[in-house]
């Protein structure tokens, strides 16, 4: 609208608007880190080739992977299986169904993990040294019969049992469940009505509905937060030392660190480990937001909705 | 089979596909239907008018028991939709026994409901598939006849959020179709789409038609209604107030209700054509 009145308007080439704060915070960003590193270096106390050296020690990586990795799968498949059936649970036309749903969140979300560790850990055996499987007050009807045999099909010795990791899984499982439950409970109420009555009008059951139907929709609502819940697991894992369980990362991190009096570079050994299990778990997460996000959005981009991709394009968008 | 129904039939044809009796329904005390009745035969094409609020998409939920009805009965090829009578008693059937005889009835949704996790050759493979029980070779051969049927064979690995709505409602149409359904019920299935894209869908399902499909149709489409219904259903407030051939009660109605209601649509229908020529 200057000078060439008489063109028509041509393609757009505007200056981005600047942005001087960016530059002065990206100083201001890059002295900080400038002396954090000169602090690593200058600083003998923190010893990093001992760091690195206890993470490659067998103790510690057998407790990583055991207590910490395998301890994590275990209880979130646990979890995350268990919390799905108690959140169809909630949401059942069946009153007794739902009661017993409520009652198990209830109590689960109530104890600390740390509290029912414990009491699983050596409570247990304490209250009942052996775990019978066989027929209903088996022992008492045997009494009474005067049979020699009490009834009983499966016996397991709860004090040796309780401080194993399989206990642990248990544990931690449990409890994780009922987080579980209220985000499958979200996830399936987040799917559309249309959709279940579209499956029943095509003949299918209530159960397959769910399966084919609503809960592949809901896995769309329902991994984002549960991956949420698998970060904050690995890190839960170092409670297991209540059982007690030795085999886990933190524990043997720091039986090191007490042994050699070198504390501070043991835990700077974990701390470095738990970002890398964590770093692996947010790609995994990124990898099955994709998985059920398809057939939502449109174009190229379809799916790539993950925290990265977002980042990139700000980076790419933001110019300065 | 086991349902007596009453009928005047001597054959053992002759009975309508669709026999309701008196049906009722209330939401939360208000009286949606006050006691409908209708028949409707084997391959013919029922179109239900009226206001909205009159009652005829519930009484279409009722047919295939996306709603439970109070009173009444209603019969589809001589079952009993929802119960079974035993020594003068009604049974509720089980969810299976529910979903068995849905299966027999194709239903296709205003808002097309397609499942968006699934392409559309998937979405039209799941009930022959997971219902039905065929290989998915012979379900995927089927869809894909299906998906030339409603114009769609380029597009089997189309998302839904990757179609336009009357390719969507096209999807849904062959979805439900894939079931070898007796009847299909439609629940006004232009409803919601763009002017421009009502015309596809409608020339789909007036093929349907003349293929002897047995249909009721929810609509507001009145040169639909005129043209491929048999018979159209007036109703209002709940009840049937008029019914019979589309040239008597759309050009000729004999109650004030349906008169004033065709005026209203006529109406609109004369203002949509009056607004691309001004």
């Amino acid at each position: 609208m200057t000078d060439t009145t008489d063109e028509r308007p041509g393609p757009i080439n505007a200056r981005p608007v600047p942005h001087p704060w960016r530059w002065v915070a990206l100083v201001v960003i890059a002295i900080l880190v400038a002396m954090m590193i000169s602090s690593f270096v200058t600083n003998d106390k923190w010893d990093f080739p001992f760091a690195l050296r206890v993470m490659n020690y067998n103790p510690v990586l057998d407790g990583l992977v055991k207590g910490t990795i395998l301890g994590t799968v275990g209880a979130m498949v646990l979890g995350v299986g268990l919390g799905i059936i108690v959140g169809i649970m909630r949401l059942s036309t069946n009153p007794v169904l739902r009661g017993v749903s409520f009652v198990y969140t209830w109590f689960f979300r109530a104890i600390p993990r740390y509290v029912l560790l414990t009491i699983l850990g050596t409570g247990l055996g304490y209250l009942y040294s052996t775990f019978d499987i066989g027929v209903p007050f088996g022992k008492q009807i045997a009494g009474l019969l005067g049979l020699s045999n009490d009834l009983t099909f499966f016996s397991l010795d709860v004090n040796q049992f309780s401080s194993t990791l399989a206990m642990g899984i248990i544990g931690l499982g449990l409890s994780e469940a009922a987080y579980m439950a209220e985000i499958a409970r979200a996830g399936i109420l987040s799917v559309d009505k249309g959709q279940t009555e579209a499956a029943h009008a095509l003949g299918m059951s209530s159960g397959k509905t769910m399966r084919r139907v609503v809960l592949p929709q809901a896995m769309r609502v329902i991994v984002p937060p549960t991956g949420n819940e698998t970060i904050a697991m690995v890190k839960d894992t170092s409670l297991l030392l209540a059982l007690p369980v030795t085999t886990e990362l933190f524990f043997q991190t720091q039986a090191i660190g007490t042994r050699t009096l070198q504390i501070m570079p043991t835990m700077v050994a974990a701390t470095l480990w738990y970002l890398i299990v964590c770093s692996v778990l947010m790609v995994g997460q990124n990898y099955l937001e994709k998985r059920f996000g398809r057939g939502f959005g449109t174009g190229p981009a379809r799916g790539d909705t993950s925290m990265l991709a977002k980042l990139r394009f700000r980076a790419g968008a933001g110019g300065a | 089979m086991s349902a007596t129904q009453p009928t005047t039939a001597t054959g053992t044809t002759a009975y309508p596909l669709v026999h309701a009796v008196n049906v009722t329904k209330a939401f939360h005390g208000n009286e949606v239907l006050k006691g409908i009745d209708m028949d409707v035969a084997k391959g013919e094409v029922v179109c239900l008018l009226g206001p909205s609020g009159s009652g005829k998409t519930t009484f279409l939920r009722c047919i295939n028991q996306l709603e439970s009805i109070d009173g009444g009965r209603i019969w589809v090829d001589g079952d009993l939709m929802g119960y079974a009578e035993k020594n003068g008693h009604l049974h509720h059937l089980s969810d299976k026994q529910v979903a068995a005889q849905r299966r027999e009835i194709g239903m296709v949704f205003q808002r097309w409901n397609l499942f968006p996790h699934m392409t559309a050759l998937e979405n039209i493979m799941e009930a022959p598939v997971q219902v039905a029980g065929q290989s998915k070779a012979k379900a995927k051969e089927r869809a894909l006849a299906l998906l030339d049927q409603v114009g769609l064979k380029d597009k089997p690995s189309a998302y839904p959020a990757q179609l336009s709505g009357g390719q969507q409602q096209r999807v849904a149409i062959a979805r439900a179709l894939a079931m070898d359904p007796k009847l299909m019920l439609f629940d006004e299935p232009t409803s919601a789409l763009d002017p421009e894209l009502v015309g596809e869908v409608l020339k789909v399902m007036r093929q349907l038609a003349q293929d002897g499909m047995t249909m009721i149709v929810v609509t507001h489409e009145m040169s639909f209604a005129r043209e491929v219904a048999d018979r159209v259903v007036f109703m209002d407030g709940g009840v049937v107030v008029e019914q019979g051939a589309p040239k008597d009660v759309i050009n000729n109605p004999q109650h004030e209700r349906t008169k004033s209601f065709l005026r209203r649509m006529r109406q609109e229908e004369d203002d949509a054509e009056a607004t691309p020529s001004a």
